[in-house]
Formats: C-alpha cells, structure tokens, sequence
C-alpha cells in the first residue's frame, strides 16, 4: 500500500500526542500529586514550578484535536460523536483545571484554597486517566458500523478492563513525570522529600506498564502483529526499558535533567510502540474490523488541503519550537514564589 | 424539543459563555501593548503600576477564556459530526492554522507577560505584551475566516466520496478571502477593542468616582478613550459596509435583518425600532421612509429586495434575527453617547465633578458586550436553516448516534458549570478591582511580606 501526505500527517499528529505526552504530562502529574503535600507553601512552589508552561502545554491538546479534525475530518466526526459523555465530563475537568489555578492564589481563606487545590488535584487525575482511556479504546476498538457511526453504550462501552488499564498507567507515567519536574524545579529540603517520591511512582509505573504488556499480548494480540512481524522492531522496547531504569539512575547521580530526559524517552518510545501496533488504523472497529475501521486512507482530508496542512506545519512549527524552548530557558532553574506568583 | 434545537442550544450556550472573555483578551491585549509601550517611552512609573494592574485583570480573563475555549475544539466533533466531515477539509485547516499560530504565540508569551517581570528586560517583557496581543488578534483572524467561509462560501468544490458528501479545497486563498472575510474580520475585532476600551472605561471611571488611585486612572482612562474613540468612529463605516455585503451576498439575511417581508415599489424604508408580527408578516415601528435603499445602494429610489422574493422555507427565524440585530446598533448608539459624554468632560477639563458621565461609563462595560453577543447571534441565525450558506442545512449538520438524552445531560452540565465560573469569575474581577492596583511607596517588597503573613 502506498502512502502519500496522509502519511506524513499521521506523523505529525503522533508527534503532537508525543509532545502532548511529554509536556502537559508533567504539569497533570504535578496536579495528581498536589494533595500530597499538605502545606500551603510546598503547594504553591507545585503551582509556580508549572505556572508560567502549563498553557502552552495544553495548546499541544488543542493541537492534536486541530490536527485530527484537519487531516481526517472523518476520524474526528466520529471519535468526538462516540465518546460523547465521558467527552463532556473531561471537558468540564480541562475547565476546572484552567480556572483552578487562576481562582486559587486571588482568596487566602485557607477554605477556598483547599476547594480549589482538591479541583486542581481531582482534574488532574481525571484528565490523565481520560487520555489513557482515550487510548486504550483506540487499541482495542469501539463498535462502528459501515458508515463509521457509533453503535455502542453511552458510558460503560468506554469502561471496559483494558481501556481502565491503559488509563491506568498513563496516570502514574504523568505522575511520575510530574515527579521527576518537581525534584529538577526544587531545592533544599523540599526537594529531597520529593526525591522519596520518585521511587513509588517509578514502581506504580513499572507495575502498570507490565500489567498492561501481558494483557495486550493476550488479549489484544493484534497490537502486537507488526512486532512481531519484524523482530528488529524490539529494539525499541529494549530502549524503552533502558529509558526506564536510566531514571532512578540519573536521580541518584544527581543528574535530575537527565532523568526528566529519560522520561521523555520513555513517553516518546510508548507513542511510538502505540503507532507501530495501530497503524494504518486511527479507530478500530469492534464489528468489523476490517471494513468498518477508520484508516489514515479512509478518513483522511483531500490532498489539496493535506498540502496546505504541510505548508503551515513548515511555517509554524519551527516558530512553535523555537519560541517554546526560549520560554523554557527564560523559566529555567529552581521556582521562586514571589510577587507575580500563584 | 428535537435533537438538532437541543444540539444548537449547546453550540450556543458554549459559543456565548466563551465569547465574553476572548473579546475582552484582544481589546486589553492591544491597551495593555499601548499601557507599557507609555511606560517604556515616558519612563513614567504610574504606566508601569497600570501595566502590571491591567495584566492581573487579563490573566484571570485569559484563564476563564483558556477554559471555556478547549470546549470549541470539541464541539463539532461532539454534536455537529456530520458538519465536520463535510466541511473539515476546508475548516479544519484553518482551525489548524489558528492552533499552530495563534495558540502557541499567545499561551507561550502570556508566561513571560505574567511571570517574567523580573526574569528579562523591559524591552522584553514588552516584546512579549506585543505577541500575546498579536496571538489573540490572529486567533479572532483564524476563527473569523473560518466562520465567514460558512457565511459565503468560496474557493472549494463539492465531491463526493465514499457515498459521502464534503466540500474540499480547490483554491485555499480563496477560501481565506471569501467575499465576507475583510468585512467581518474588521467588524469583529473593532467589536473587541471596544470590549477591552469599555472595561477599562468602566473601572477607572469607578476608582475616579471613589477618588482612588486618581493619577493612575486618569492616565487608564486617557489610553481606553483614544481606543474607543478609534473604534467606535471606524465600526461606522465597518459596520455600513458589511451591511452592504450582505445586502450583495445573503440578500435573505439582509431583509430579516431590517424586517423587510414585502419588497416596496420604490425605496424603502428602515425601521429604528419596531415589533415584527410574524403572522401578519408585517413591522410596526418606527420608520424612515427609503433610508434602507440609501443606505445599501446610496440612491433613495431602488428597492431593497424583501423576504416575499424567497421561499418561506429559506427564511431565518425573522422576529429574533429582528431584534438582536436592532440591539447590537442601539448598543453602538450608547457607546457612541458614552464616548461622546467623556469627551465633553476631558475638553472641559471637568472629569471629576461629571458624575453622570463617570457613572454611566462604569455601566458601559456591558454595553460592547451585549451588541457583541447580539451581533453575533443575528449573523448567525439570520443565515438559517443553514449551517453552511447554500450548501448544508444545520438539520442535516448533526450527530446521528447523540441521543436526546445525552445533549440534555451535557447541556445541563455545562449551565450548571458556566453559570458557577460566571459568578466567580465577576466576584474575582470585582475584588481586584476593589483592591486596585499598587500605589506609589508601596513596593513589591511590601506586598511580599504582606503575602508572607497571608494578608492577601
């Protein structure tokens, strides 16, 4: 089967997840890790670490959804009529959280604060989880009859095991994303409590990720056709869990950079181990999958637009990089809490 | 009531409640680019304090406009899915281009706008004012093309694929310049300076009357009245123009616009304010004998083609595109006698005895956002049963598999959610306002070991 632009934008929109991943990852972590801590100023440091970023990381969300909608308008029509509900409840979490971080700071009354930190937090988690449910129905698919409608439940189709499961671990890969940022954005004595953290995350994480291996093995075997097809491809499962146990490592070096780099990697090798089992399929179907799935090639925008979509991507991406990583640098180095904070 | 009228409530109510806060982010965007751009060039301390005054009033703009936006990106996936496949091709690329420049530039800046105060120079800091500005004008540019592509389409073809209709792009430039977009864009974002000019009218007006902080908002208050004045002159001649657009291009809209059901021998007339019976098909009101034919075509003479011309099937819902129509110009008349108002005082060098004048100012907050919400919703509704102009009816736009049920439970949800932001968003506004902004003497230090006891 040959491949044109469509291709190129599948690229793109597995990168954009990835960035997604990566960067929001860190702040949802921070959030799901908010309410362990129970000091106003420890809480605050969480929120001034992800302050100045967190929006931009969000627009790569934005992103994605745009990018989808662009490329295969087919695909986004019926994803977002699918999952209709459990859609609705994530989107009044992005509101909650956007708001949460804005509304806490302006009232002191250590009551509002605590309202606000228990949103903040909640969000966080429910977000998370959303993202890796989100995925796990992807890989295991949802049922779509011959004109690519959506046949199923409202809420419980989404809510099988496998897709909680995915959920699942996506929620302690951001948490301890979120982790490892926090202990590269601290100092002193908080830092080293956070240090404590990193551990139980990386084991929740490792669990998880293990857990959610074997039953994809088993019970979703054709995630895992095209590894097996070309064993070469284990080698990207070997970096990834070199990327793993490279994080301890570096924690206890003190090189906290390259853990956060390694966690990155880690993400970035899951995206692309979920592009490898997926591809050419965007959203599979239960009912047929063979006929009744969503491809890149059966969903995808009309070449003129896809040409477009290359153009802009060109013109706007390496802008979108290099801005990013001058905010970056300008917030670089340990968080200060001062007058201009959260 | 049906699915479709359920589905159009939604998209509505999410339209709407979003649309109060990104308004507001344009029109402070561009003060707050003039506030600092006074301080870089007078070095007078009281713009600074103003500065940074007005951009703690925009981040909790921009956070509420942040929350209720990713609801957008949602929206026509979630209940209009039929309109996505049919016009993704072409919107979704101008939704991407908004994302990739817009979004990035103007999330990506408001961090250094907010917190990098001390983290780089003042050329900087102003550097980055000017890109969040920039950022929400390109995201109204975007989002404007994209909504006047489904008011008069232009630069595509309908094919069919897969047994499936959709529109795909035949000449992108074309697409972006449809014979609205100029006309629409220009309305759409004067609309939003007055927003930001009114706001920032309406608090220092409110701190003049209390006698507080007076240097600081004489000074807001001279930068929001050049802005208005600007504004509220050119949206005339927009506002003339895109008349005469729609006059041209949904000559419908036009005639449900100003009541017109029966085309006149001879010019006709324009109603000022009126009640449409929609059973008798007729307007009692207020009329100017054939200003509507001067106005669209400049002669007195030539009619304006009315509703009687077209299949009643085609007509929009005239008594409700009617009337918000009317409001949105009425709320221009008010603003006009506001800004009018203000200019007395200034040329008599009596701002602080005109009580009226600062009381009505303090009121006006709401008039740029009612004529914006009701020039909006006449747009719109006055281009039903279409969701795109000629070529989709909304009937046809939406989710087959979303049930009744499920958009009353989301519609629910989301009033339920906007109505608690609404209030919190007006009860944190008024306390910062009522706190105001740092005086003189009192330096950020202060204000740190104020935050360290917890006092705020």
């Amino acid at each position: 089967m040959e491949y044109g632009l469509e291709l190129f934008w599948y690229i793109v929109i597995i990168l954009a997840i990835s960035c997604y991943a990566m960067l929001d990852g860190f702040d949802l972590g921070v959030g799901s890790l908010h309410l362990f801590t129970s000091k106003d100023k420890e809480r605050r440091i969480f929120l001034n670490a992800i302050g100045p970023v967190w929006d931009g990381n969000e627009v790569w969300l934005v992103i994605v959804v745009g990018a989808l909608f662009a490329g295969f308008p087919n695909a986004y029509a019926t994803l977002f009529s699918s999952f209709y509900l459990p859609l609705t409840v994530l989107i009044t979490g992005l509101i909650f959280r956007a708001v949460a971080i804005e509304f806490r700071s302006k009232v002191v009354a250590p009551l509002w604060r605590k309202m606000w930190d228990g949103f903040f937090c909640g969000a966080s988690v429910l977000i998370s989880l959303a993202v890796g449910i989100a995925l796990g129905n992807l890989v295991s698919g949802i049922p779509l009859n011959a004109e690519y409608d959506y046949t199923g439940g409202v809420i419980l189709t989404f809510l099988k095991p496998y897709p909680l499961l995915v959920g699942f671990m996506v929620l302690t890969l951001f948490a301890m994303h979120g982790a490892i940022y926090l202990v590269m954005k601290t100092e002193g004595e908080l830092q080293l409590k956070l240090k404590k953290w990193v551990n139980p995350t990386i084991i929740l994480f490792i669990l998880t990720y293990a857990i959610t291996t074997l039953v994809t093995l088993i019970y979703v075997p054709h995630m895992t056709d095209r590894l097996r097809e070309r064993p070469y491809l284990f080698i990207l499962v070997i970096l990834n869990i070199l990327a793993i146990a490279n994080i301890p490592r570096e924690i206890t070096r003190g090189n906290v950079g390259w853990a956060f780099f390694s966690s990155c990697m880690n993400i970035f090798a899951l995206m692309t181990l979920y592009a490898l089992g997926t591809f050419p399929t965007l959203i599979r179907s239960t009912l047929d999958p063979e006929n009744n799935s969503l491809t890149i090639t059966n969903s995808a925008a009309s070449a003129p637009t896809l040409t477009v979509l290359a153009f802009i991507v060109a013109l706007g991406i390496p802008l979108v990089i290099a801005y990013g990583f001058y905010i970056y640098h300008i917030f670089r180095g340990k968080v200060r809490v001062d007058d201009h904070s959260y | 009531m049906d699915a479709v009228t359920l589905a159009r409530m939604q998209f509505g109510l999410n339209i709407s409640f979003h649309y109060i806060f990104p308004i507001l982010s344009v029109g402070l965007g561009l003060i707050l680019v003039l506030m600092e751009g006074c301080y870089l060039w007078s070095k007078n301390p009281v713009y600074e304090r103003m500065t940074k005054f007005w951009v703690k009033i925009f981040a909790l703009i921009f956070a509420v406009g942040v929350g209720t936006g990713i609801v957008m990106v949602f929206a026509f996936g979630n209940n209009w899915a039929h309109f996505s496949r049919f016009v993704g091709d072409v919107f979704g690329s101008i939704l991407g281009a908004e994302g990739i420049f817009a979004f990035f530039l103007e999330s990506g800046f408001l961090g250094v706008l907010l917190f990098g105060w001390e983290r780089v120079s003042k050329k900087m800091h102003f550097f980055a004012t000017i890109m969040v500005a920039l950022g929400a004008h390109f995201s109204a540019i975007w989002i404007v093309i994209a909504n006047s592509w489904m008011q008069t389409p232009a630069g595509h073809k309908v094919v069919t694929i897969n047994g499936q209709q959709k529109a795909i792009i035949d000449n992108f430039w074309q697409v972006l310049l449809n014979p609205s977009s100029l006309d629409r864009l220009v309305h759409v974002l004067l609309g939003c300076w007055l927003a930001g000019a009114f706001l920032v009218l309406s608090v220092s007006s409110y701190y003049l009357l209390k006698k507080r902080h007076l240097e600081l908002a004489k000074k807001s208050l001279q930068i929001a009245f050049f802005v208005a004045v600007v504004a509220v002159l050119l949206q005339l001649v927009s506002g003339d123009s895109s008349a005469r657009g729609v006059a041209v291009n949904q000559p419908i809209k036009l005639a449900a616009f100003e009541g017109v059901y029966t085309t006149s021998e001879g010019g006709t007339g324009m109603y000022v304010a009126g009640v449409v019976d929609k059973e008798k098909k007729i307007v009692r009101g207020i009329e100017i004998p054939k200003m509507l034919s001067f106005l669209i075509y400049r002669t007195w003479d030539k009619p304006v083609v009315g509703l009687d011309k077209y299949a009643p099937n085609l007509w929009p819902n005239v008594p409700v595109v009617f009337q918000t129509y009317h409001l949105m110009i009425f709320m221009w008349g008010l603003m006009f006698l506001g800004v009018l108002l203000l200019a007395v005082a200034l040329k008599r060098k009596k701002l602080l005895e005109s009580k009226f004048t600062l009381r009505f100012l303090v009121v006006a907050v709401l008039f740029p956002q009612i004529g914006n919400q009701a020039g909006w919703f006449s747009a719109e509704m006055g281009r039903q049963p279409w969701v795109v102009q000629g070529l989709l009816k909304t009937a046809e736009a939406t989710s087959p598999n979303v049930s009744r049920g499920q958009i009353i439970t989301s519609l629910t949800l989301y009033s339920v959610v906007y109505l608690l932001i609404f209030i919190l968003f007006v009860f944190l506004l008024d306390k910062k306002i009522k706190h105001g902004p740092i005086e003189d003497g009192q330096s950020d230090e202060y204000r740190n070991n104020l935050a360290n006891q917890g006092t705020f």
